[in-house]
């Protein structure tokens, strides 16, 4: 018998097409360069520096007191830890040691922030892949945080909190107070997230087996935060190398091995269990002292090289400064998570459909100004 | 493993390394272009060093010299230590590719190329990553003036 020939009458064809740099689903300004055949994914390449300010080049420039105020900008959604690394990296520098309320302090609101970090990305994960409800619940819970941040220091998102020494301001009276009425409060509210978006059959077909990453890649690639904890990589920095009153607390580090989009998305909702878990551990032990210890007006920092790693919402933030004993830096390295979590969209991406791409890029968590540093 | 026993087993593999723990809290090693490629090589394959999390890498300029700064960790013993190399070469600054060792790098190494003009040999897509393609000089240099857009004090 002879073989039966198809006559495919349909020609493959690659072309490329333009997603961003205003697209809804690249949250900021990131502009993706595909090539696709069909809808198949065959390359994605990201196209950075649409708000790229040069935050680096700002740091040689400014004291070590400005710099603080320059990492909010980085990765908005984390900016209190951002604050902190800098702040740990120059009293690391100058032996300083900080008072333990301070460092207790520190760790409560870098959780509330990790949080709220964490809320605002389910709001909008559930709205890139379909789900507009999420977004609401999302940001009702992350108003509650804002509103503790705002009664602190005044500030609901860049809110440079943290100085060299300690913190600008002592705690507001009510923020034990409120802080354990939000805790409550999204204990109650966590099992509706699962109820709503985890649990919901055409959200775990949207992201089940999609985009997996290896444990091996994800160590090559650098990834950081939840995208690494997903593929099995035990890389929490709040784990092997503790700061501030880290290493006073128990917590789970959450950890999936799939490695999958659904797998990050569980690590994340995990995360904020454990982390309200923190909170809670420190909430009614906050010591007595000073809110701050006093610094130089001009911080000179000793001729040496200084490294600091902090774990953000999104992974690995490292602050590195080569000082040469003057009063400004002669370097500053920003290793952001958000980059070496990007370098890795193209490798996990290739092959899926666009409708997955956007899926995997929710998941990643990327923020741009944190790429664009 | 602790520094020490780090360096003694790194100087068995290339003798003329320079090793250094002051002004630092890592352990520091400053190899010569030529041979960095054949130590980073061993430093992620060797079982007893296994770096295999490139976690920073950052372009220096040292004033006269350029550089490359490469913090490694291993992800099964927790070790860490910073590779150090340098060129005095300001025209033409090359150094071998480390992209084939660690994925991570690709992406680096073009931040690194885009703002201090530092070429890697064999990396697969070396072309700037944030400015445009006709910028001209490279900004995070000690040297870079753009009097319209800084603000010198």
């Amino acid at each position: 018998m002879e073989p039966i020939v198809v006559n495919n009458n349909f020609k493959s064809e690659e072309y490329f097409i333009n997603m961003g740099p205003q697209h809804p689903a690249t949250h900021g300004v990131l502009r993706l360069l595909l090539t696709i055949d069909g809808e198949i994914i065959k390359k994605v390449e990201p196209d950075l520096g649409y708000i790229h300010r040069s935050i680096e080049k700002m740091c040689e420039r400014d004291s070590y007191q400005q710099i603080v105020h320059l990492t909010d900008r980085m990765d908005y959604l984390s900016s209190n830890i951002n604050n902190e690394a800098v702040c740990l990296a120059i009293e690391n520098a100058l032996q300083l040691e900080v008072p333990e309320r301070v460092k207790v302090i520190r760790t409560i609101i870098g959780e509330l922030t990790r949080i709220a970090s964490h809320t605002l990305w389910w709001g909008v994960m559930g709205m890139d892949v379909g789900a507009f409800t999420t977004f609401f619940y999302g940001f009702r819970d992350r108003e509650m945080i804002n509103d503790i941040f705002e009664e602190t220091c005044g500030a609901r998102l860049t809110m440079n909190y943290n100085m060299p020494g300690g913190l600008m301001f002592d705690i507001h009276p009510n923020f034990i107070k409120r802080t354990k009425e939000f805790v409550a409060h999204f204990k109650t509210k966590l099992p509706e997230y699962d109820a709503l978006l985890t649990n919901n059959i055409i959200f775990q077909h949207r992201t089940k087996g999609v985009g997996i990453l290896t444990k091996e890649d994800a160590i090559s690639f650098g990834a950081s935060g939840p995208v690494g904890r997903a593929s099995g990589y035990s890389c929490d920095v709040r784990v092997h190398h503790p700061y501030s009153a880290l290493d006073k607390v128990k917590f789970k580090e959450a950890m999936r091995t799939t490695g999958d989009t659904f797998a990050r998305y569980e690590v994340r909702i995990e995360e904020m269990w454990e982390s309200l878990s923190i909170i809670e551990q420190l909430i009614d032990n906050i010591p007595e002292g000073d809110y701050k210890v006093a610094t130089n007006a001009v911080i000179k920092l000793p001729k040496g090289e200084f490294y600091q790693r902090v774990e953000t919402a999104r992974g690995e933030l490292g602050v590195y400064i080569i000082s040469t004993g003057t009063k400004n830096a002669h370097r500053v390295k920003f290793r952001s998570p958000g980059f070496s979590n990007l370098s890795l969209l193209n490798h996990i991406s290739v092959g899926s459909k666009i409708g997955d791409l956007v899926a995997i890029m929710a998941t990643l968590d990327l923020v741009i100004p944190d790429i664009d540093r | 493993m602790t520094n020490e026993a780090l360096q003694n087993i790194i100087t068995t593999w290339i003798p003329e390394l320079e090793f250094s723990e002051a002004e630092s809290q890592f352990l520091n090693i400053t190899v010569k272009p030529e041979q960095l490629h054949e130590l980073m090589l061993q430093l992620k394959n060797n079982n007893e060093t296994k770096f295999d999390y490139l976690f920073c890498l950052s372009g220096v300029d040292w004033g006269t010299d350029l550089g490359v700064v490469y913090h490694l960790e291993s992800t099964d013993y927790r070790h860490t230590i910073v590779v150090k190399v340098k060129t005095a070469d300001r025209e033409n600054p090359t150094f071998d590719s480390v992209c084939d060792i660690w994925k991570t790098a690709e992406f680096h190494e073009r931040e690194v190329f885009d703002f201090f003009g530092i070429k890697f040999n064999n990396h697969p897509n070396l072309k700037r990553l944030f400015l445009t393609e006709d910028w001209s000089g490279f900004p995070l240099r000690k040297d870079y003036v753009d009097e319209i857009n800084m603000i010198v004090k």
